[in-house]
């Protein structure tokens, strides 16, 4: 009778809720959808690097041919360039990106001509919104030869640098120009967690007769040192993620043995090549390290910031 | 005890003061050049005389660019694809990001959990690209509307301000006035919703905007072209002559004055982004922190 009861119960319960709330589930449908379409589905086709894809057979009907591809790219000439490029960028823009943005707050926070504070936000923050394109577009006509860059040089008597021309100077010109477009905007999160830190504590330190120089090292710094070093394990998780666009966009036959990085390779010999496998192949072995990586790099964060991502 | 100058406030006042405005007139001048080298007279500029100031005004170089066939076709063909991609991501992404920030949905730990895999790992180029083959979106103005027009971030961004913003008492109140889900959603919470509609549109809209890759793998078509390909072989690949141009006189013309076009292309396409910009920069940077509390 109870456990009737009790069953009633929990059935109308659970009307009650379906009634109330099954409409939440149709505002989930078109997110769902689109990871299925364009997410799981892409995840499923990942089979095909272990199998001799042919277009009229499918994903699913195409023959496995086991590990085949994988040998194909280790056993490649192209291999170790490819890894050192992709590793070398990366480590690069990472190491050379991290400090910037935050000595940029820094700075920002210790300006005290707040029209000048603002209009350096505002400046700084604008090439984040310029695309890759036009972006790497300016590189090459004020970097060039005859560019302005190069005619600024040359009033101080430097004789034109190859900026773009010189191959050596890819990497060069790739990172600082990434720094340049992003460490405004990197910085925001830097001068929120800045401007949350208690007015109380400068004020004592103050009466103490701390400089501003002691203020940073001792309150600021500690303050958003948590965010920091969450930021860079974050950044260290992505490492094989280079962007495809401006590597791609800066690339030309001359700087080829420096900027040629896996996601431009597999571009180039799947959608251009037409060598389906193989690229497939090459793109899980890119994304399974940056995932193994990231799993590593998580527990370290939870360790260490008792923060993790995952 | 005196100590060393750098602990000294005003002297280090006036090192963050020069810091600042050097690297203000680092980032600012290229920009400005840009501006200034577009109208100005193109032999002043390749002679290397235009310094600070535009000299020997000329329009010259837009007055080809507003009659470049491909430039207006690749700039509407872009107003398409932003618009359209911008309003297919919000009806996605607001909807998912209130209905994950209300507690009493049941399962949204895996459902969140089903979203945030994607963000860490991808079946990469090659499937994606037979993916989008085998729903016959290959060379349509579909794919550049829909492809990008769903992005985990935002989502959380949306979960976020809900969770935060939404008082379950309004809910509540609502539920006893016999008000359904879809209606408390239409009539209560999205006129509530102005700041996070504004905020992740633009984000989308941006993106759009300036969106390249997607173009440049799945369109071939030519008339299909966004906006940014256009742009790619005008500045990078060099190509500055429209080829639907015959006359030699204007080619040469072309020729010589290729650098003060490609100054006004780089105007031209950053502008409606660069012109919003300054109204819409609180927008972008509440984004960030909204994003930054919870993920």
């Amino acid at each position: 009778m109870e456990n009737q009861k009790n069953k009633e119960n929990y059935n109308s319960r659970i009307m009650r809720y379906i009634k109330k709330s099954y409409m939440l589930y149709i505002f989930l449908i078109p997110a769902i959808v689109y990871a299925i379409l364009f997410d799981y589905m892409p995840m499923y086709g990942i089979q095909i690097a272990f199998k001799d894809f042919r277009p009229d057979l499918g994903f699913a009907g195409s023959q496995w041919v086991g590990f085949k591809y994988f040998k194909m790219f280790f056993e490649s000439y192209q291999f170790e360039t490819l890894i050192r490029n992709t590793l070398v960028l990366s480590f690069y823009a990472l190491i050379a990106g991290f400090p910037i943005p935050i000595i940029l707050a820094f700075l920002l926070n210790y300006t005290t001509n707040l029209k000048l504070k603002k209009a350096t936000q505002m400046v700084t923050y604008a090439p984040h919104f310029i695309s890759t394109v036009v972006f790497c577009g300016m590189l090459f006509v004020l970097l060039g030869t005859d560019g302005i860059y190069n005619q600024i040089l040359g009033v101080f008597g430097i004789k034109p640098i190859g900026f773009m021309t010189k191959a050596e100077n890819f990497r060069h010109v790739y990172v600082w120009s990434g720094i340049i477009q992003q460490m405004g905007w990197n910085s925001i999160i830097y001068i929120a967690a800045l401007t949350s830190v208690s007015p109380e504590i400068h004020e004592a330190a103050i009466v103490d007769g701390a400089s501003k120089l002691d203020r940073i090292i001792h309150i600021d710094w500690p303050s958003i040192m948590p965010t920091a070093i969450m930021l860079l394990i974050l950044s260290a998780g992505r490492i094989m993620t280079l962007g495809f666009e401006k590597a791609f966009l800066l690339q030309n036959n001359l700087n080829l043995d420096y900027s040629e990085i896996i996601a431009t390779y597999v571009y180039k010999i799947g959608i251009q090549g037409g060598q389906l496998s193989l690229s497939a192949s090459i793109g899980l072995f890119n994304n399974l390290i940056n995932f193994a990586l990231l799993l590593v790099v998580n527990q370290i964060s939870k360790k260490l910031t008792k923060v993790g991502i995952l | 005890m005196k100590r060393a100058w750098w602990h000294n406030d005003k002297k280090f006042d006036i090192v963050v003061t020069i810091l600042v405005v050097s690297i203000l007139i680092f980032i600012f001048y290229p920009l400005y050049f840009v501006v200034i080298a577009s109208i100005s007279n193109p032999d002043l500029v390749s002679a290397g005389k235009v310094w600070f100031w535009p000299r020997g005004i000329s329009f010259e170089g837009y007055d080809f660019i507003f009659r470049d066939v491909r430039i207006l076709r690749g700039y509407m063909n872009t107003m398409i694809y932003a618009g359209c991609g911008t309003a297919i991501a919000l009806f996605i992404t607001i909807p998912a990001g209130y209905a994950l920030s209300r507690s009493d949905l049941k399962g949204q730990k895996i459902i969140m959990l089903f979203f945030v895999f994607t963000m860490y790992f991808s079946g990469g180029l090659i499937p994606m690209y037979l993916v989008v083959k085998s729903l016959g979106l290959v060379d349509t103005r579909a794919v550049l509307m829909i492809l990008g027009s769903f992005s985990v971030f935002n989502l959380i961004i949306t979960r976020t301000f809900y969770a935060n913003t939404m008082p379950k008492e309004l809910q509540e109140a609502a539920e006893v006035d016999g008000c359904n889900v879809f209606q408390y959603f239409i009539y209560v919470v999205l006129p509530l919703s102005k700041s996070i509609i504004a905020v992740i549109g633009l984000y989308y809209a941006v993106y759009h905007w300036n969106s390249f890759f997607n173009g440049l793998i799945y369109i071939n078509n030519v008339k299909l072209y966004p906006l940014q390909l256009i742009l790619r072989d005008i500045l990078i690949s060099g190509q500055t002559i429209d080829t639907s141009i015959t006359d030699l006189d204007m080619i040469k013309r072309l020729e010589q004055i290729s650098r003060t076009i490609k100054y006004g292309v780089i105007i031209v396409s950053s502008l409606p982004v660069l012109m919003i910009y300054p109204l819409v920069q609180k927008h972008f940077v509440k984004g960030v922190m909204i994003g930054s509390v919870k993920s």
